[in-house]
């Protein structure tokens, strides 16, 4: 009889303690995806953005979308696979987050798809009109999506109204707000100034030269975007209140390693400036992951109406699936991900015969 | 028109277009790996040339089929937020495993094959082709497997008006997906079939001096669109089967059949019926077809509208059971119509070249220079049957498509998204069919067109 107790009580514990271990494991995993989006394919974006700055003749701006040509398609996927596991693993914050940034995700999303053909038709005309239309293409599609991410990271952050049954019932202006207007403004610039860093490595040297002198332009302004909207989270955020000078030892690295930016910018070692802005990135996404934790979506409402890691999940069958089924898969993807950008390791040269 | 009406519009729209590129990439993509199989056994200049012919189109059809995948992974969360969250426990888990275990691939592996020519391996470079065909076909199934249990719930329990899912191997195991999965695959092999061969029917007839390049490729394609369009036949009988046991309301709309059959039902090739009053002007039957059609038999009685709305009502409450009637039989009609004309020109095709003569047919050859239009519309009209066929259940049995919208999102917004998503996608649609046409007619040689402009005159655009 005591056997039995025990080991039902075991058993429970360890439900129980499944139940909360998998919930915190799938919003790591979000996290990992929205980390891998964002560093991949921030650079890819600043890439766009910069086409007709960096690349001054036609020849110049394929050598430009050639250093970004085999890799961007791949990257988007961080995003799709985003969406999907989101989906999977927490269904609610999946239909809350999406019903509710409904037009800013419709302009994203026709942004998305201006890019992809864009970079795909606009070497197929030798026309000069038709390329450099589709080229205006590549910069706008290249430049909306950090920006909807800005305004969506800052409206997370605030909280937005989520009524009882999590549905979100403000208006689409409800979005606009300053906070999240700074947010959009520091995600175009580092993910600029990024693109400018890749360049700074991957482009032929004439263009290299360019890129870099633009990074060193944009610099003071990605640094000034990012900590003024580090600054304003300490008014506007939802957890303004938790937050003392140290916000922990992530947010603090994040910061250094964007100020280490401003000292490896001009120095030979611009390779390091690259991965010192990739470092930002990644962890200042990993911050406002663990800013939100274990909340996804904060409800302005009434904070019990809020959606939380446990009442946006799955159920734990589920989670432990779709777990075994991303621990599998996951590492592969790395594998020739990585694969892919060792093959083209090498800085794109005018000898190159281009494809886009 | 209701917030549940623009939404199903959106949603309609923006898949069949997708569906549109979905089958040519999946079964194009097979074509070149055969293609550049081969290319690396005979190491002829000319079939390299073919296959970055083929190559160039197949990536401006790629990309538009990559761009519109976007929007479908969140469209459910933008305009089905009720759907999401009762079904996203099952029905989210294919859809990640999709862009983990398929996206990732294909999309990876393609910018290997088009970057990759002078830095891979012979053997390598055509592995990373195989590697986008076995992507782009874990893609369908793991879609398919979502949308099978949208049909054929299983695996699952209700929960607070929530389903959860209990048994991941029960939906890989969805009967209606083993009956889906392999007929929409092989209707991407014959749509890739029927694309390469049509392409090249057009240098046969239409171009001498390339004649010797594209018979290669004709056969392949005539081959996988031959052995495809029987074999979709025959899946498609399997799955009337199991769809006269899984979703017999399904059947009967599909065969505008008001009444239960008597024992010996007949199967009509064309039908003239008003959908309001249930009334049949004029029909032209084949006897027993649907009996042979439903079991196997020469007689069987087939479950009519009426008899099954009621069934219906009685199994879950007072409502319309019904889904469009004109709309599933057509689709249905068109689509069996088209699958037995391409069975017919695949194998003519064959059997003319067997005999030498197929350059005696010209005629032929310009039908078949077409072709590529004819699995084109029947995936279309398979899917249309299929979806309209299952209203108005979202998820059959389960819940209802009006029930599945989101709730707060203005009706505006919906209308917005509807007409601006449209006009992008026709515009999309105009500039993709415009860029195809110019490279089929630019031909094999063609590349040095557009990889070395003749002059570097573009201006400053500040």
């Amino acid at each position: 009889m005591t056997v039995l107790s025990s080991r039902t009580r075991r058993s429970t514990i360890a439900k129980e303690g499944l139940l909360t271990t998998l919930p915190t494991l799938w919003f790591s995993l979000i996290a990992v995806l929205f980390v891998g989006y964002f560093f991949l394919e921030g650079f890819d974006y600043g890439v766009g953005m910069l086409v007709p700055w960096v690349g001054r003749t036609d020849q110049e701006r394929r050598a430009v979308i050639a250093t970004i040509g085999p890799v961007w398609d791949a990257n988007e996927v961080w995003l799709i696979t985003a969406a999907g596991a989101l989906f999977a693993a927490f269904p609610n914050w999946y239909a809350t987050l999406f019903s509710g940034f409904y037009l800013p995700l419709a302009v994203l999303l026709a942004a998305l798809i201006l890019r992809g053909v864009a970079l795909e038709f606009r070497s197929k005309d030798e026309r000069p009109s038709w390329r450099t239309r589709w080229d205006l293409a590549i910069v706008i599609g290249s430049a909306v999506p950090p920006i909807i991410w800005g305004l969506a990271m800052g409206n997370l952050l605030h909280g937005v109204p989520i009524d009882q049954s999590m549905d979100y019932v403000g208006h689409a202006a409800t979005l606009l707000n300053p906070y999240a207007i700074v947010g959009a403004l520091a995600t175009v610039s580092l993910f600029l100034l990024h693109g400018a860093l890749y360049l700074d490595l991957k482009a032929p040297p004439e263009l290299s030269e360019r890129a870099h002198r633009i990074a060193y332009r944009i610099g003071p302004w990605t640094t000034l975007f990012y900590f003024l909207f580090v600054f304003l989270s300490y008014f506007y955020a939802h957890f303004a209140h938790k937050l003392g000078l140290d916000p922990g030892p992530i947010p603090v690295l994040a910061g250094t390693s964007m100020i280490a930016v401003r000292f490896l910018l001009p120095g030979r070692h611009r390779a390091w400036a690259f991965f010192a802005l990739g470092l930002t990135i990644i962890l200042s996404t990993i911050s406002v992951f663990l800013a939100l934790y274990p909340r996804v979506m904060i409800s302005t409402l009434n904070p019990r109406w809020s959606l939380t890691i446990w009442n946006a999940s799955s159920n734990p069958y589920s989670l432990r699936v779709m777990t075994i089924v991303a621990v599998t898969v996951l590492p592969i993807v790395l594998a020739y991900q990585a694969w892919t950008y060792w093959i083209f390791r090498q800085r794109v040269s005018f000898q190159d015969t281009w494809h886009y | 028109m209701t917030r549940v009406g623009l939404a199903r519009l959106q949603f309609g729209t923006m898949t069949i277009y997708h569906f549109l590129f979905v089958p040519i990439t999946i079964g194009t993509a097979f074509l070149l790996a055969i293609l550049e199989t081969r290319y690396w056994r005979t190491q002829q200049s000319s079939d390299r040339k073919v296959l970055d012919f083929f190559g160039r189109l197949f990536l401006i059809n790629f990309a538009v089929g990559v761009v519109t995948g976007i929007l479908q992974e969140f469209q459910f969360g933008m305009n089905w937020a009720t759907y999401s969250r009762f079904v996203g426990d099952v029905f989210g888990a294919p859809l990640a495993v999709e862009a983990l275990a398929a996206f990732f691939l294909e999309s990876t592996f393609i910018g290997l094959w088009i970057f990759g020519w002078d830095r891979l391996s012979p053997r390598m470079h055509t592995w990373t082709m195989w590697l986008v065909a076995i992507g782009t076909s874990l893609s369908a199934f793991w879609i398919l497997t979502a949308n099978s249990f949208m049909q054929e719930p299983v695996g699952y329990r209700l929960v607070h008006h929530h389903a959860e899912m209990t048994n991941f191997f029960a939906l890989l195991g969805n009967p209606q997906l083993w009956v889906e999965f392999p007929h929409v695959e092989l209707a991407a092999l014959t749509t890739g079939g029927f694309f390469v061969a049509s392409v090249s029917a057009y240098f046969l007839i239409n171009q001498e001096e390339y004649r010797s390049w594209f018979q290669a490729p004709f056969h392949i394609g005539l081959v996988v669109a031959a052995a495809g369009s029987i074999l979709v036949i025959v899946l498609g009988h399997e799955q009337a089967q199991h769809l006269i046991v899984a979703q017999p309301m399904k059947m009967a709309a599909s065969e505008a059949l008001w009444h239960t059959s008597g024992l010996h039902a007949a199967w009509s090739i064309i039908s003239l019926f008003n959908p309001v009053t249930h009334h049949t002007w004029f029909s032209l039957p084949i006897p027993d077809m649907l009996s042979i059609l439903a079991y196997n038999r020469l007689t069987g009685r087939v479950l009519g509208i009426s008899a099954l709305q009621h069934l219906y009502q009685r199994r879950y409450g007072p409502g319309y059971y019904v889904p469009p009637v004109f709309v599933t039989y057509w689709s249905f009609r068109l689509m069996i119509f088209l699958g037995f004309l391409m069975a017919a020109l695949s194998i003519w095709g064959l059997w003319l070249s067997r005999q030498g003569t197929l350059f005696d047919h010209p005629a032929y050859l310009r039908w078949m220079s077409w072709s590529v239009i004819f699995p084109l519309v029947a995936n279309i009209m398979g899917w249309v049957m299929t979806e309209v066929g299952r209203q108005p259940w979202i998820v059959f049995g389960l819940e209802k498509t009006a029930n599945g919208v989101s709730p707060t999102v203005p009706i505006g917004s919906v209308a917005t998204t509807d007409i601006g998503f449209t006009l992008l996608y026709l515009v999309m649609g105009i500039f993709e069919l415009r860029l195809m046409l110019k490279y089929i007619r630019l031909g094999p040689e063609a590349e040095e067109a557009y990889r070395s402009p003749p002059h570097d005159g573009i201006v400053e655009p500040h």
